[in-house]
């Protein structure tokens, strides 16, 4: 390997990782607020690749179903668990959050869709269609139990990405998408050429990181999603409500997962299912980062980003083996650092055991 | 026993075995599906359902099994009973090796890294020249037994039914006998599993191994009855059904697995004459099925059909064994006045906050020691230390001639501590005889193998014995089939102090024992606590109850902020201005 190959490498390894962390700080998020490991991210941010590739195609993107099958289960639910709470003065709020705010971006984007758009506009519509995605899945797979264990929400979690890959699948076809690069500009850097799409792709997770950065020190709402994740209970207490806090981590990530489909459509193939492997080496980035720490995770994920990029070099076909088994050092490494967390878990599942 | 609670037992059997008289190929083919499924949701059901932890690649182990029988048998010729010796030894070994990295981490560490390893190892498969790449290997012998080749239908039935039924009947046994206890206490948490001298960690990894043999297993018979293998069968969604067959029949239940395997594997059947009748994405249609149904069943009947089923049968009554004859007592060198327990000088910090603060005193051989103090002034952590749970910073503590300042709270369990908890750890979804039974498991030795082929029963009726004569004394015998998640707070105290009796302790730690009790409870208690310190028991108690502890212990330890206040017979203790102070914020 010359210098000159290394450094390309680095270069490609970073501007993945830089989409990891941007992955890996939402995965963080849900999971301190809610508990929940949402492993359906990784397709959220196929589902945003592939609506931009659909609309610059003038082709109807299969997410206006999606998130109308979506809105249409929420509202059942909402609205049935209000008359049966005997609280039909909730029904007309529930409508507006459940019906209508998700149906307008998937009224616009199937109006539109098939005509020739400019770039942003595109990006745009995406952007909005894809947001109601993971607070919609929040609403109708995960907050039903919301109480249960970790474990049991995982296992939820599970079952909602393997839907959600299969109904991908249904609504763009088995082909791959590329979208268009949103910047052609190409630097010299000495010996290197960077192109702009990565320096946009870095930019904007530095970007989104110090956004979220901001949220949660200096804006109300973010101070709530943060005692909720320090203690449920005590969050509650003080008047806030862990199902508010919830929804509004949810819609958080599913604007980062937004823009990590679009920044990473120009840049690789995508098919229905690559969401989830992409979802998944964020997953080890933020593990490396413990799951609690949105820095530790971000320098994870840069991490895995690197890792995958020398392990392609090396022997392309195995890149994913290399990856994923690297998780196993990284566990040892923190089962003798982390071992306090066993007992609280075990002691949470005794009771829906029991239930 | 009651011939109802057996019927539905006996109706799967004779249903099992007229199967292949009655349907065609097809069916029998399917039906041979569903047994190789059970065999690993049965580790799923161990793992899963009794051990609480979750694997999302078991499909990987049962890829491993059969790409193990396919290497040997298929590319070297060899013989399948050898590929079988083959396939469970690498399974075993893979979970160890992956088992001994994560099982140590919190509940959501393992399944997730279940998922990363599940896909890794499909990779692995697809990529390696000496078993085919992602086209697989073919050309798989069938299994033979002498002259008999199980090659057609019908023989495999019956052999993957027959096999499926020992199996299962081995791993009843299992959950019935001392080690099998110990994995179903494995809910229970870490701090009680190691009170009761079980090793968490490698109980956890046993039962972790256990299921990947399974799953081998399963991968095995697999091999053989396809005659071909190749990556496909072995990613991270067939695991998931996997764990949707053992949650559908009921992760508890052993039954489970086989109910569980035959739901999924027909409801999967009959999507796929159904579906592609409608889109020809049907097997991606299939996937959103089974998503939607397992989070259907998740939010509404988490518990699976076997318990639903359960619920109509009558329970199955005790059976009291007669007379055999009592578990050995623990030689017990201690003479009443000796040192029992010495504690010398011991410290806990948080940060800048010292939970114990350079505490010393001695437990001698047959006194009743309080232990009293104020919220916050140190009495858990200092149990904590007692028991290894936690370790000091600072001092020591002894126990008879022994240090045990950085034992494992299990070894200092082994040596003849046993304790009771502040809040009560019992499981609940067992009889009150097996939760005192767990407390008998440092006096008894049968291990794995003995109890899945019942050679342990000798011992396992001395234990019964024991357990039953414990519950007598704390007054709950009557109970002793029942479940210990019915009793009322107070019994459950009860249930935990006989559990403690049970391992023929040395020294007996009750942490508030009385917290919770009625007055009639608290009389049994105090009864009880009399009778053994006239035994010679040692006894450290930890009590608000302050007419409870006066009446009963021959001295008092005072704790406050962290530092012993006081020590000295009830009588001095009260007469005691400090401890006034402590407790009544000065004297008025």
């Amino acid at each position: 390997m010359t210098p000159e190959i290394a450094l390309l490498l680095a270069q490609d390894g970073i501007s993945t990782g830089a989409i990891y962390v941007l992955v890996a700080l939402g995965i963080v998020l849900i999971f301190l607020v809610t508990r929940v490991i949402f492993v359906p991210f990784g397709d959220v941010v196929g589902y945003s690749a592939l609506t931009v590739a659909a609309l610059q195609l003038r082709q109807m993107p299969g997410t206006v179903w999606l998130v109308l099958t979506l809105a249409t289960l929420a509202t059942v639910m909402e609205a049935y668990g209000l008359v049966r709470r005997g609280q039909i003065r909730g029904l007309p709020k529930a409508l507006l959050l459940y019906a209508v705010l998700p149906t307008v971006p998937a009224a616009l984007v199937w109006l539109v869709a098939g005509r020739d758009l400019p770039m942003w506009v595109g990006i745009a519509l995406t952007l909005a269609i894809v947001m109601p995605i993971s607070p919609l899945l929040h609403r109708i797979a995960f907050s039903p139990l919301a109480d249960a264990s970790v474990l049991v929400l995982l296992i939820i979690a599970v079952a909602v990405h393997f839907a959600m890959s299969g109904l991908a699948l249904l609504y763009f076809g088995p082909e791959g998408f590329r979208s268009e690069p949103i910047t052609r500009a190409l630097f010299e850097l000495g010996p290197v050429t960077i192109s702009g799409q990565s320096i946009l792709i870095l930019a904007s997770s530095v970007i989104f990181s110090f956004l979220l950065f901001l949220f949660f020190e200096r804006t109300l709402t973010g101070k709530a999603l943060r005692a909720t994740a320090v203690n449920r209970v005590g969050a509650r207490l003080v008047g806030i409500l862990p199902s508010t806090t919830g929804a509004i981590a949810f819609l958080l990530a599913s604007v980062l997962a937004g823009i990590c489909g679009i920044l990473i459509g120009p840049v690789t193939t995508l098919y229905y299912d690559s969401g989830f492997l992409i979802g998944l080496k964020a997953f080890i980035g933020a593990i490396i980062g413990g799951l609690i720490s949105y820095p530790a995770a971000a320098a994870g994920a840069i991490f895995v980003g690197l890792l995958e990029s020398y392990a392609a070099f090396w022997d392309s076909a195995l890149k994913e083996v290399f990856v994923f088994s690297t998780l196993i050092p990284i566990l040892i490494g923190q089962s003798f650092t982390s071992a306090a967390a066993i007992e609280e878990e075990i002691e949470e599942e005794e009771r829906e055991g029991t239930a | 026993m009651g011939w109802k609670s057996r019927l539905p037992l006996g109706l799967a059997i004779a249903f099992i075995v007229v199967a292949p008289a009655i349907f065609g190929s097809f069916t029998i083919t399917l039906m041979n599906y569903i047994g190789i499924y059970a065999f690993a949701v049965l580790g799923l059901v161990l793992l899963t359902g009794v051990g609480g932890l979750t694997s999302f690649g078991q499909a990987a182990f049962v890829g491993i099994g059969a790409y193990a029988t396919a290497w040997y048998t298929a590319v070297h010729g060899g013989s399948p009973w050898i590929g079988l010796l083959l396939a469970l030894l690498l399974t075993g070994l893979v979970a160890t090796i992956l088992g001994a990295a994560t099982l140590r981490l919190g509940g959501h560490f393992l399944p997730l890294s279940t998922i990363a390893w599940g896909v890794a190892i499909f990779f692995l498969f697809g990529n390696i020249d000496a078993i085919g790449r992602y086209s697989g290997l073919s050309g798989i012998p069938a299994i033979t037994i002498g002259p008999l080749s199980l090659g057609g239908n019908t023989a495999m039935y019956c052999f993957i039914w027959g096999l499926l039924g020992f199996v299962m009947l081995l791993c009843r046994n299992l959950l019935d006998s001392r080690k099998g206890r110990a994995i179903r206490g494995l809910r229970g948490g870490i701090a009680m599993v190691e009170s009761l001298a079980i090793d968490f960690f490698r109980m956890r990894l046993a039962v972790f191994v256990l299921a990947g043999m399974l799953a081998g297993l399963s991968g095995w018979l697999y091999a053989h009855m396809q005659r071909y293998v190749s990556p496909a069968p072995f990613d991270i969604r067939p695991s998931i059904e996997l764990l949707l067959m053992a949650l559908v029949g009921g992760a508890g239940h052993i039954a489970g697995a086989v109910v569980g395997a035959a739901a999924i594997t027909l409801l999967k059947n009959a999507l796929q004459d159904v579906l592609p009748l409608f889109t020809r994405y049907s097997a991606q249609l299939e996937v959103v099925a089974f998503g939607v149904l397992f989070v259907v069943i998740l939010q509404k009947a988490r518990a699976g059909i076997v318990p639903m089923i359960a619920r109509y049968l009558p329970r199955p009554r005790l059976v009291v064994p007669g007379q055999v004859p009592p578990l050995a007592r623990r030689g017990r060198p201690v003479v009443s006045g000796q040192a029992v327990l010495t504690i010398q000088g011991a410290t806990k910090r948080f940060g800048a906050l010292a939970a114990v603060n350079d505490v010393s005193f001695e437990v001698k051989g047959g006194e009743v020691l309080g232990l009293i103090g104020p919220n916050g002034a140190g009495k858990s952590t200092l149990l904590n230390l007692i028991t290894g749970t936690a370790k000091p910073n600072a001092g020591r503590i002894m126990f008879l001639d022994d240090e045990v300042t950085k034992l494992a709270p299990r070894d200092i369990a082994g040596k003849g501590v046993a304790r009771t908890f502040q809040h009560v750890k019992l499981r609940p979804n067992m009889t009150l005889l097996d939760n005192t039974l767990l407390g008998t498991y440092s006096r008894t030795r049968s291990g794995f193998l003995a109890g899945a082929i019942r050679l342990d029963r000798e011992e396992e009726k001395s234990a019964q014995c024991e357990a039953l004569q414990q519950l007598k004394r704390v007054g709950l015998a009557e109970k002793a089939g029942e479940l210990a998640g019915s009793l009322p707070l107070g019994q459950q105290r009860l249930l935990e102090v006989a559990r403690a009796l049970a391992a023929d302790p040395v020294l007996v730690i009750l942490d508030e024992p009385a917290a919770g009790l009625r007055s009639l409870e608290k009389q049994i208690l105090s009864r009880l606590l009399r009778t053994l310190r006239n035994e010679g028991m040692t006894i450290v108690l930890v009590e608000h109850d302050m007419e409870f502890v006066m009446n009963l212990v021959d001295r008092i330890v005072v704790m406050d902020f962290g530092s012993k206040l006081a020590e000295g017979v009830p009588a001095a203790i009260r007469a005691e201005p400090r401890v006034q102070e402590a407790y009544l914020g000065g004297v008025a």
